[in-house]
């Protein structure tokens, strides 16, 4: 779950580490109240889950109420790839003298928490780590432990981070890192960390992700989760405790197991589809399970045929077919279904759903292929319906 | 020989909840040596004429268990793992999904202080078929043979197996190492334990999308492989920024693509299956 830079900015204050002074705003109105409160330039900057978010033309100076105003009437109900920005946050700007970065995330292959600091901040940190990997120096706490003074200060030499501000920066870094476990954090980031004139040093901008898996245990965080018109299937699929995400095509899928459902993605993909979700029902895949997936599937009204994939393992095939007529029966759905069921007792499951109002294929490259071709002819089917 | 399960693996299982005594019976149905159950406050009873003892430690001393797995639910599977470090087993499996990455990131820590084999977090298991399983995997789809199989999935490694079971292709052991960003046994040292097993004489190997496991993966066989290999990668049509189900199966700026993975398997000479049909001719190819 990503954070909005007012919510991460807000975790960096409680740990300590200086913010610029600023407020959220839902109106221009509001933006101008900051504004005028905070006086002199502010920054107003669209709150929004996009990276790049200064290139995209989110991000603009005000010297006044007035241009404060104008920029949160421009920002404020406009779309910024492709999502639409309901707040600002204006902040007080800040005189500038260096920018750098720090940042601290999980690195799967050394399976330890990764603290990153660079002296380049500000741009695109992920560039910087292809063309000059050398400018990022790099530490791996032990877990157990925390970031220990001595790892921090080695960052901060490494990175040559200027004398004046060492003591500074390195004690931001610990802090962050603080942030990162006490948080259940997979990214915390504070790019560009702006080191000011008169020497001190400023959080310009902050990055939090939270891991889905602990937000049961930081419900002040679970409670700063936003739902989206888009994202609803995805919510409502999460509290069945389905994995649901959805997709640029119209081929809808249903599969167990998150490894299964990517294959069949892939494989409607070779047969020249598109898939309009991933959706893995997980473990098992009885009837009612069938259902609820169904529901969510053709909710959607992009899906122009559903594919349903599901491996009987322990769970028999003849059961989900079974499972499946009754869903079929009850629910009528208006647009194709096709079927492949393998493995345990599949070719009993196969047999009885012969002759019903659905394609069942054996294999997964066969079934995609049928359900690429029923999307495509299913626009057709609908013209010829509203004729 | 096969790895990590052989005859003589002895189980205890904790998490004797639902799904803990359905898999436990059917461990013990395929001839597994299922020998306790873990459940704190229950210690003196049995369930299913499963003797079951209050802590990993009673439950190995009582019966000289070697290996566990479990099933606690997600928010004290740390702990349960812990526990079972604890007493340095050989083996220990967890299948437990949905486990806080930071609770990963302090077991990992243990664990590299230890000698015991950490199969999952978020994985079904292994199976040595013929000789015992220590996972949720069906036995249907398996059948004992030589070839060692390693995957990040479930279901789709037993598609698979499927496959290659009748295609003949029998396999030594199968270890599915687990989904999520942080595992016990990471992709490298799985397929190191076949490559260097006498009885496996050839690998299927199936990645997914995320992290550089395959990557190094292929550095490793590259170097030190000895036999013929077959890839899958899952995912080469998964958007970046998207968690694809599992919480390791997210390519993020950049790094992860399947076509990453793709391209390193090619380079160490491994041919990589478009579709899983295609895995057991590919297989029949680099053996012929």
């Amino acid at each position: 779950m990503k954070l909005h830079e007012f919510q991460a900015k807000q975790l960096l204050h409680d740990a300590g580490i200086p913010i610029p002074k600023g407020g959220v705003a839902y109106s221009p109105e509001e933006a101008a109240a900051v504004a005028t409160s905070l006086g002199g330039t502010v920054v107003v900057k669209a709150q929004v889950h996009v990276g790049g978010r200064g290139k995209a033309g989110g991000i603009k100076a005000a010297r006044n109420a007035h241009e404060a105003r104008e920029h949160a009437a421009s920002l404020l109900g406009r779309e910024l790839k492709g999502l639409r920005v309901e707040k600002v946050l204006v902040e007080q700007a800040a005189n500038i003298a260096r920018e750098l970065y720090l940042g601290v995330t999980l690195d799967r292959a050394r399976r330890r928490p990764v603290v990153m600091l660079s002296t380049v901040g500000g741009i695109d940190i992920e560039e910087v780590a292809v063309s000059s990997p050398e400018k990022i120096a790099r530490g791996w706490p032990d877990p157990l432990l925390g970031l220990q003074p001595f790892e921090a200060r080695g960052l901060a030499f490494g990175a040559g981070v200027p004398v004046e501000q060492r003591e500074a920066v390195v004690d931001v870094l610990r802090r962050l890192y603080g942030i990162f476990t006490a948080k259940d954090c997979t990214l915390a980031e504070i790019n560009p960390l702006f080191v000011v004139a008169d020497g001190t040093v400023l959080a310009g901008d902050a990055k939090i992700d939270v891991d889905d898996n602990a937000l049961y245990r930081q419900p002040v965080l679970a409670a700063m989760k936003e739902v989206s018109a888009i994202d609803l299937n995805e919510e409502k699929a999460r509290e069945i405790g389905f994995s649901y995400v959805r997709l640029d095509g119209n081929v809808g899928i249903i599969g167990n197991g998150a490894g299964l459902v990517m294959a069949t993605l892939d494989a409607v993909k070779l047969a020249g589809g598109d898939a309009a979700n991933f959706l893995d029902v997980g473990g098992g895949a009885k009837e009612e399970v069938v259902k609820a997936a169904l529901e969510i599937v053709l909710s959607d009204d992009r899906v122009r045929s559903v594919l349903i994939n599901i491996f009987g393992g322990i769970t028999r095939g003849d059961e989900v077919a079974k499972g499946i007529l009754d869903v079929l029966a009850e629910m009528k759905p208006a647009v194709p279904l096709v079927v492949r069921l393998s493995g345990t007792r599949a070719t009993e499951g196969r047999a009885l759903l012969e002759g019903k109002p659905l394609t069942s294929r054996a294999t997964m490259d066969e079934a995609a292929a049928e359900a690429v071709r029923l999307a495509k002819a299913a626009p057709a089917i609908a013209a010829r319906r509203s004729a | 020989m096969s790895v990590l399960v052989t005859e003589r693996s002895r189980v205890i299982v904790q998490g004797v909840g639902r799904e803990g005594r359905f898999h436990a019976a059917q461990m013990r149905k395929y001839g597994t040596k299922v020998v306790a159950g873990v459940k704190p406050g229950a210690g003196g009873t049995s369930i299913d004429d499963l003797p079951i003892y209050d802590t990993v430690h009673d439950a190995v001393e009582a019966t000289d268990a070697n290996a566990s797995i479990i099933f606690v639910p997600a928010a004290a599977a740390a702990d349960a793992i812990l526990e079972a470090l604890d007493q340095e087993l050989e083996l220990v499996v967890a299948i437990t999904e949905w486990i806080p990455v930071h609770d990963m990131l302090r077991v990992a820590s243990v664990l590299a202080r230890t000698s015991t084999t950490l199969v999952g977090p978020n994985c079904p298991g292994v199976i040595s078929p013929g000789k015992g399983k220590v996972g949720i995997l069906p036995i249907d789809s398996f059948s004992s043979g030589s070839v060692g199989f390693v995957s990040r999935s479930g279901t789709l490694t037993y598609e698979i197996a499927d496959l290659l079971s009748r295609e003949g292709f029998g396999q030594s052991t199968c270890i599915g190492i687990g989904g999520d960003p942080i595992i016990g046994l990471p992709m490298p040292k799985a397929v190191q334990l076949l490559n260097e097993d006498p009885d496996t004489r050839a690998l299927v190997i199936v990645g997914e999308i995320g992290g550089t496991d395959e990557e190094d993966t292929a550095a490793y066989l590259r170097a030190f492989g000895t036999k013929p290999a077959v890839a899958f990668i899952a995912g080469l049509s998964a958007p970046p920024g998207k968690r694809m189900g599992h919480a390791g199966a997210i390519v993020t700026g950049g790094q992860g693509t399947a076509a990453s993975k793709v391209e390193a398997f090619r380079t160490a000479g491994i041919p990589v299956a478009t579709r899983p049909s295609e895995i057991p001719q590919l297989l029949r190819e680099q053996l012929s």
